[in-house]
């Protein structure tokens, strides 16, 4: 019981950022807006989280300008990717 | 004890791969009512072309120029009556369900469906320019069904399984060439009734 807890990733406790990964682990990149839109969070709190996936590693970030707006899109990296199915996996185990 | 929160979690993690990829507000009503539209217009159009021949054969497919542009201006109808219909009814069911109509997913649905739609629209103005009408009911079957197909990695499952059925019915009036109208009638109406009701059971619309 104690490994497979240990095998949850604490990155993912928590709702929005669990929602990050599943929408990056089905579209190869997102922006900002379209993200905010899907998770229905507040423009600060989808940052934190975001910055928080960052500092680990799981996603990176492409900044460009949209007809002259900045605009942010980020992807899954391949450690995020591997971290997120590890951890779909522990829960799948915990619950058999 | 956590099981709960982490049966939760994978619910919202299935939820998210799903809205973020898929456009998952098609209403099913908008399919009944689409359904209902095109079986009036294919009675209408019923009388317009065939002319009564032989009880025991097929019926014969004519049209005089008249009828042609009476036909012409049935389909339009049709297409216009249908697709505002679906628009309507699925800007409602997205309201409900808390996604924006024409957001990245119904793009991405819409540019699916645009090129086999096309290419089988252009294909029959070609053979109806050539005086081929006999094909033009299965062909639109046919190519209807493909452009489903090809959308349906964007939408509800059940869509790939009407464009197969869309798909059948036309090749099958293609063989049946006498009966086009009728495999048209049951394609695009019966087939979107059934459809939508079952659409509408399993998701609300």
């Amino acid at each position: 019981m104690k490994d497979i807890l240990n095998n949850l990733d604490k990155a993912f406790e928590n709702k929005v950022r669990l929602g990050i990964m599943s929408v990056l682990m089905v579209n190869d990149k997102i922006d900002f807006i379209s993200l905010k839109e899907l998770l229905g969070v507040t423009d600060g709190n989808l940052a934190s989280h975001l910055k928080n996936l960052e500092k680990k590693q799981y996603i990176s970030f492409e900044k460009d300008f949209v007809d002259r707006k900045p605009n942010t899109t980020y992807k899954a990296t391949d450690t995020g990717k591997q971290a997120f199915k590890a951890h779909i996996n522990a829960i799948e185990n915990l619950l058999k | 004890m956590n099981q709960e929160k982490y049966l939760q979690d994978i619910k919202e993690i299935r939820e998210m791969m799903d809205r973020s990829s898929r456009f998952i507000s098609l209403s099913g009503i908008s399919g009944v009512v689409a359904g209902i539209i095109a079986l009036v217009s294919a009675f209408v159009a019923y009388q317009y072309i065939y002319i009564e021949s032989d009880y025991y054969t097929f019926r014969a497919v004519s049209l005089t120029s008249d009828s042609f542009w009476n036909i012409l201006v049935l389909a339009v109808s049709t297409l216009i009556l249908a697709l505002g219909a679906v628009l309507l009814l699925t800007h409602r069911t997205s309201k409900k369900k808390g996604q924006k109509l024409w957001n990245k997913q119904a793009k991405r649905l819409v540019a699916s469906l645009a090129i086999p739609l096309f290419t089988g629209g252009l294909v029959c103005i070609i053979l109806i320019v050539n005086g081929y009408i006999g094909v033009i009911a299965p062909l639109t079957l046919i190519f209807y069904g493909l452009a489903l197909v090809n959308a349906s990695n964007y939408t509800l499952d059940d869509i790939r399984s009407l464009g197969i059925a869309e798909i059948v019915l036309g090749l099958t009036g293609l063989y049946f060439i006498g009966f086009g109208l009728l495999f048209w009638a049951i394609g695009f109406g019966l087939l979107h009734i059934i459809y939508g009701i079952r659409m509408h059971l399993k998701y609300g619309s």
